[in-house]
């Protein structure tokens, strides 16, 4: 499996075009703003505290850091999108996917080599704002274990949006199709969480069961949940499959 | 090295190619030959292993481009007509990409690089964005990666459109200097390429060969001579032969008594013709039947190609 050559085209490629540094700077400039609004939140919340004999029982992990976590689903819903279209679409619109697909690697390793090109971006992406509990240590005691799990929950969700991503570029020679397509079909397994309330019970714990932000829960509470890793992981496998099909299908189809 | 056996491609209701047959041998320079949307290119994906035949089999170095889709993509280097390239890339690092992912091993890729891009003059900008090459430059970078493996097989769409004149006669010696170790095939539709690079041709048009003949060549046609008093008596005389459509002037010989008569497919006025100058007393001095020879046909389908090229320039 040649993964690694396409691998490192693709980093390349994200870093001498400017979209990779427009994207990181972007999103950590709207991370920078949600944190400074998190952070003036709990502080006028810690002062009101100190004032109520009934107050207390606030930490940074689930005062700052939890909401900070859950507002970064939404900007990442807006903007992996973006950063996942061009895989294929670009490829196919300038027609390099036509040598790409003439050179002797199978199709499963090209894939690979753009889904994990993908996944490394994002994950600098999030690594940079590491740099937010490290300064809320500076201030207040920190659970260390809680902010672990709360990004491992955060890559894998942004696996999936890799994912769906990458099936989505698969498809079309449109990049902005591409990001259309696969906002929408993130937005579906976000929102299927909000219909489950109207349900009736049996259907309603299946689509909560396919809500994306339903599985981080756990994670954001610091708490490891097999079953939780298990749906992220089945996700990405399938739509990672799903892609793999449609690259295939060029191969077959007269 | 190259076997192609009634290769037939449709995409939806347009049939592209039908029945193409062909063999190539080792270390052959071979020229695809016809008219735009003959096919040249679906034949060259398909050899490629771009896309699937829809019909027939074609295999590369013994193994069918369909079923042993990688052994073939490890012997080949493909140049497809649009030069596809990553814009965004640097000549020398895409090439080194292309190199690690043909296969080539990590002790030989800076040699074979610097090779490659030597051999196609491209050593001055490899620290240059593809795209801000010039489309000369381009197209020898894309050059430069079917030959950075240095794959047995050569499978060149067009490699020298777009060129300048003295662009085109080094891309065309960098292609003769690949024949012996390599196989190449190259569609062209510029005759003298042809006859400069290749060693055999292909020719590739809509249809069958008889009716490419046709296509080209709808009447039988005589060449006559006739020496006689006056040449509009003698072009009435044979319009009027039973079978015959068209009577003309053999281009360039005004005046000597030359002309080609054309007559409906299938239908040999010679004896006719023969008789009637023996009858009206003229000097028949020349009887020739004008051959439908493929030589023929290829000549026309390529003139043809050319003058339109010409026109549309």
């Amino acid at each position: 499996m040649k993964i690694w050559p396409i691998f490192k085209k693709e980093m390349r490629l994200y870093f001498t075009s400017p979209v990779a540094w427009v994207i990181i700077a972007v999103f950590l400039f709207l991370a920078g703003l949600m944190f400074y609004a998190a952070v003036g939140y709990y502080t006028r919340a810690s002062m009101q505290a100190q004032m109520n004999p009934m107050g207390g029982g606030l930490n940074v992990n689930d005062g700052i850091l939890r909401p900070l976590f859950s507002n970064f689903f939404i900007i990442l819903l807006l903007m992996m999108p973006l950063v996942t279209m061009r895989l294929f679409a670009e490829e196919q619109r300038s027609g390099t996917l036509e040598l790409l697909l003439t050179y002797p690697v199978r199709d499963g390793a090209v894939l690979l080599g753009k889904f994990f090109a993908a996944v490394t971006l994002y994950t600098v992406m999030i690594a940079l704002t590491l740099l937010y509990p490290v300064m809320l240590w500076y201030f207040a005691p920190i659970e260390w274990g809680m902010v672990l799990t709360g990004y491992m929950g955060l890559l894998m969700l942004g696996m999936t949006y890799i994912a769906v991503g990458v099936f989505a570029s698969s498809l079309t020679e449109n990049q902005i199709v591409a990001a259309l397509v696969s906002f929408g079909v993130l937005l579906t397994f976000w929102l299927v969480g909000w219909l489950s309330d109207l349900a009736d019970p049996m259907v309603a714990r299946l689509l909560q069961h396919l809500s994306l932000p339903e599985h981080n829960d756990s994670f954001a509470k610091g708490v490891f949940e097999t079953k939780d890793v298990i749906f992220y992981v089945n996700f990405t496998l399938v739509a990672l499959f799903l892609a793999l099909r449609s690259l295939e299908a060029r191969r077959w189809k007269g | 090295m190259i076997e192609v056996q009634n290769l037939t491609k449709h995409y939806g209701p347009i049939t592209a190619i039908r029945d193409v047959s062909f063999r190539v041998a080792p270390g052959e320079i071979v020229g695809f030959l016809g008219p735009n949307g003959a096919g040249k290119s679906t034949t060259m994906r398909i050899l490629a292993c771009f896309m699937p035949a829809s019909g027939g089999s074609a295999k590369v170095a013994g193994y069918d481009v369909f079923a042993e889709s990688l052994e073939v993509r490890r012997r080949i280097g493909y140049l497809p007509e649009s030069v596809p390239l990553y814009t965004d890339l640097r000549v020398a690092p895409y090439l080194e990409f292309v190199a690690e992912t043909k296969g080539v091993p990590r002790s030989d890729r800076k040699k074979r690089v610097a090779e490659a891009m030597e051999r196609c003059r491209i050593a001055d900008v490899q620290n240059r964005l593809i795209g801000k090459l010039s489309k000369g430059y381009r197209q020898r970078v894309g050059l430069a990666q079917a030959i950075v493996s240095d794959p047995a097989v050569l499978i060149l769409d067009e490699p020298t459109i777009g060129l300048d004149p003295k662009q085109i006669t080094e891309i065309r010696e960098l292609i003769k200097s690949l024949a012996g170790d390599h196989t190449v095939i190259l569609s062209t539709h510029i005759l003298p390429e042809v006859s400069m690079v290749c060693s055999s041709v292909v020719i590739i048009a809509q249809g069958p060969i008889d009716s490419l003949v046709e296509q080209f060549f709808p009447t039988a046609r005589v060449e006559v001579e006739i020496a006689a008093p006056s040449p509009a008596a003698v072009r009435d005389a044979l319009r009027v032969i039973p079978g015959v459509v068209a009577v003309s002037d053999l281009p360039g010989s005004d005046g000597i008594g030359r002309y080609v008569v054309e007559s409906s497919r299938g239908r040999d006025v010679r004896g006719e013709v023969f008789q009637l100058a023996a009858q009206q007393r003229w000097d028949l001095r020349e009887l020739r039947r004008i051959g439908m020879t493929l030589e023929e046909v290829f000549l026309h389908v390529v003139a043809g190609e050319q003058t339109r090229a010409e026109e549309s320039t």
